[in-house]
């Protein structure tokens, strides 16, 4: 389990569907989250989970982040999707309707079962949370502290506004949940994953959606189509004057290694540390999308 | 005044340099106005009976035809039926293609009236026919420019031609739209029958549409034609064309499409002044887009773009960014409409677009990006048979562009569903490897490796390249080896190489148990 990596895209695939599951990886999306869950209707939950199943097993994903969603453990699915895709090697398991710290510290006592059943090094399996109530939100530092398996809480806004007694709209219904999710995962340490954005044809919506999340602080954002892939990328991009202030400020520091000073500073003013994390992490953004994918 | 007997004793020799002898003055001039004239000796036709009739064609000739009513053509199937009807007997079909709603040519194969088919493409049933043992003889295929110069070089030699047109006029003037007030079907271009109105031994016109004489702008002149037959139906124009053909929204053709601009600018075709030819897929098409995007950035201006039109060609002509359009076919409304408001849009017909035989247009291109069917470790290119064996496309100008452009493109799924695109020898040779430049895939670009040059280029530009190998192998990995399939011996079709020499054979799919 990588628990740092880059997650500007999670892209939903339906695990039903192999056309898509095969291509799933030409997308250049960070993570591909297979889902079981929502988009599997009821008839069709054990195919789906023989398919994911398979296909972890025989596809090559390349360096991609696999996810997939599993089925709640209340509904008696959840622990079959997790005997057969922990099995099967995945990276993340991301667990649907969150409500408590409890909810985690179960799923991950069956994780820990099957990875010992299997041989499977301790520990090898990760967890994202989706919080999708106002049981969840309310809860969301408890989560975010449940396991150190956890590399991230998402927020799942379609029943969460459901659950509010509203409907999405501009984003001010979502502001206190993504809020309190964020902070919550920042107290923890891990990443804050935001919601998908539905009209697959509204790409200005979208964008506007992205730029939003962005400025609160939020890692990245699950989508649902891969055309939605490259106007998210870009909007994370940091600009070339950024980049250009991130570059001096780590030369500065280099600089003053070199010096053994243990205070850089840049056009007169001192360097402090939140500065250079942010140049770090900009960098970082920026040579991602510079390797080039296929 | 002079005697004009007392003029030519005063030409020296006069019974040796004229084999006809000395003018004889005869008031033969017609004195009608236009307007009678026009009305009282024209070429229309009573109906298509009679026009057979004058047209001489006997047992076992060959009747042509063109394919740009596509899907709605009702040409083809009337014909055929009169010709049945009226008693004749093993004719060569020669069509520039056939489609789906050609299955009726069935039961005129079974009777005997069609004993010979020479087409580019074949779909349908017809195909799965043909490909199940229906025919006797061989279809033969030929591509786009293959059949332009086997027409011309009397390879084909087109007894009787029957042109559909949207718009002629009483004396023959043909085209594929109309100028005038009332409404008629328009399928724009009709490049691919010019050749055979140019060549046939007789032209008959079949239109739904009458103009008063002349019918300009035409296709087809009215020197080439000989008879003119008003019919009520000569197609649907919902299967002629659509009203625009859209920009791909699937994610993966879109995949390919950016790769495939991403090559074409790396490897140095694209420049102020560059030609073009984009196919119709979803995946060429797109290229287009991405084209233009790399165009707008750039300032770059297209000299020409060739080949099958489509309203996307147009509205980049229309704002600017291509100078002139060279157009073979019109797959859209859009285009069709183009060729009447745009003057710089221009009808060409097939040998200019293609033939081996002439400085063809195809020769003038930078680029081309072409789909496939299966592609081989060869880089060998089928188009024309499916992964079951069965004939279910067309040669098209698929060999003609690849190796006229300097740089073809070849765009395609790596996989679809579970077939594999990549596989070790495809089932038809339709265009040869060594025409072949670069296959761009999905999930990976391979360049020929006779293309130093273009490999050089691109990982310059750091486009990660594979190996035509590795990409089978790659396809492979995903979807496994299919089993091979199964054939009889017999040959249904022989597929010729644009220049007429065989390049590959189609045989019977065995289907027993």
């Amino acid at each position: 389990m990588e628990r740092k990596r880059l997650r500007r895209s999670m892209m939903f695939v339906p695990g039903n569907n192999p056309g898509m599951i095969k291509d799933a990886g030409i997308y250049g999306a960070d993570s591909i989250m297979f889902d079981l869950e929502d988009s599997v209707s009821i008839a069709e939950k054990d195919a789906a989970r023989f398919l994911v199943y398979q296909a972890l097993r025989t596809l090559d994903f390349g360096a991609k982040e696999i996810v997939v969603r599993i089925n709640d453990l209340e509904s008696g699915l959840g622990i079959r999707d997790l005997e057969a895709i922990v099995r099967a090697g995945v990276h993340i398991v991301r667990l649907p309707k969150t409500d408590s710290a409890q909810d985690v510290v179960d799923c991950e006592q069956e994780i820990v079962r099957i990875e010992r059943e299997a041989g499977i090094p301790e520990g090898r399996t990760g967890m994202m949370a989706a919080i999708e109530s106002a049981n969840g939100v309310l809860n969301a530092k408890e989560i975010a502290f449940s396991s150190d398996r956890l590399i991230g809480i998402a927020l799942g806004a379609e029943d969460y506004v459901t659950d509010l007694k509203t409907t999405r709209s501009d984003g001010t219904e979502l502001l206190f949940a993504r809020c309190m999710i964020l902070n919550a995962a920042r107290a923890a340490g891990i990443d804050a994953l935001d919601t998908v954005f539905a009209d697959v044809n509204d790409e200005a919506g979208f964008i506007e959606e992205v730029k939003l999340i962005k400025k609160l602080g939020f890692d990245g954002k699950s989508i649902i189509n891969p055309r939605q892939i490259e106007p998210l990328h870009k909007a994370f991009m940091p600009s070339e004057a950024d980049l250009e202030k991130a570059r001096a400020i780590m030369e500065a520091i280099a600089e003053a290694e070199a010096r053994g000073s243990g205070v850089a500073s840049l056009k007169g003013k001192m360097i402090d540390r939140p500065v250079v994390l942010r140049a770090q992490r900009m960098l970082a953004l920026a040579d991602v999308d510079g390797a080039g994918e296929v | 005044m002079r005697d004009i007997k007392e003029i030519y004793a005063d030409i020296p020799h006069i019974e040796d340099i004229s084999q006809h002898g000395v003018y004889q003055s005869k008031r033969t001039k017609a004195t009608e106005t236009f307007a009678v004239r026009t009305q009282a000796r024209n070429k229309v036709a009573a109906d298509l009976k009679e026009a057979i009739r004058n047209s001489g064609l006997r047992d076992g000739m060959t009747i042509s035809f063109h394919h740009h009513f596509r899907n709605g053509d009702n040409v083809v199937n009337m014909v055929v039926e009169t010709l049945a009807e009226m008693g004749f007997k093993n004719l060569t079909m020669a069509a520039s293609s056939l489609s789906g709603v050609h299955a009726p040519l069935i039961e005129h194969i079974k009777n005997g009236v069609i004993t010979h088919i020479e087409t580019s493409g074949l779909r349908g049933e017809l195909a799965e026919q043909v490909s199940r043992g229906l025919m006797d003889f061989p279809v033969v295929f030929r591509s786009h420019g293959g059949r332009g110069a086997a027409i011309e070089s009397r390879d084909i030699h087109i007894d009787v031609a029957f042109l559909g047109a949207p718009s002629c006029d009483p004396f023959g003037n043909a085209n594929g739209y109309s100028r005038s007030e009332e409404q008629t079907i328009s399928c724009g271009s009709l490049g691919y029958a010019r050749p055979d109105a140019r060549n046939a031994g007789h032209v008959i016109i079949i239109t739904n549409h009458i103009d008063a004489f002349p019918n300009a702008p035409y296709a087809i002149p009215s020197n080439y034609v000989d008879s003119v037959v008003l019919v009520d139906n000569i197609g649907d124009p919902k299967g002629i064309m659509s009203g625009a053909t859209r920009y791909t929204t699937n994610p993966k053709e879109l995949v390919i499409a950016k790769a495939a601009a991403d090559v074409i600018r790396a490897s140095g075709y694209l420049y102020d002044g560059f030609s073009m030819q984009m196919g119709s897929g979803g995946a060429s098409l797109a290229t287009a887009r991405f084209i233009r995007q790399m165009m707008l950035q750039e300032g770059f201006r297209c000299r020409f773009a060739l080949g099958g039109i489509t309203g996307q060609i147009v509205s980049m002509h229309e704002e600017g960014l291509i100078d002139r359009i060279l157009d073979v076919q019109s797959f859209d409304l859009i285009a069709a409409e183009s060729l009447l408001k745009n003057r710089f849009h221009q009808q060409i017909d097939s040998c200019y677009y293609a033939s081996y035989l002439r400085t063809a247009a195809v020769n003038q291109l930078d680029f081309v990006v072409l789909s496939a069917l299966e592609i081989d470790t060869d880089y060998n290119i089928n188009v024309l048979t499916g992964s079951d064996g069965v004939i279910r496309g067309a040669v098209g100008g698929h060999p003609d562009t690849a190796a006229g452009a300097s740089l073809s493109v070849v765009v395609a799924p790596l996989t679809r569903g579970r077939i594999p695109s990549i596989v070790n020898r495809v089932n038809t040779v339709v265009t040869p490897g060594s025409t072949v430049d670069v296959v761009v895939t999905d999930q990976g670009i391979a360049v020929h490796p006779d293309r130093t040059d273009v490999q050089a280029k691109l990982a310059e530009a750091g486009i990660r390249l594979s190996t035509i190998q590795e990409l089978k192998e790659r396809a492979e990995s995903i979807v496994g080896i299919p089993d091979p399939i199964r054939y009889k011996d017999k040959i249904v079709g022989v597929v010729l190489y644009r220049d007429n020499t065989v390049i590959d054979v189609i045989r019977q799919i065995d289907e027993d148990e």
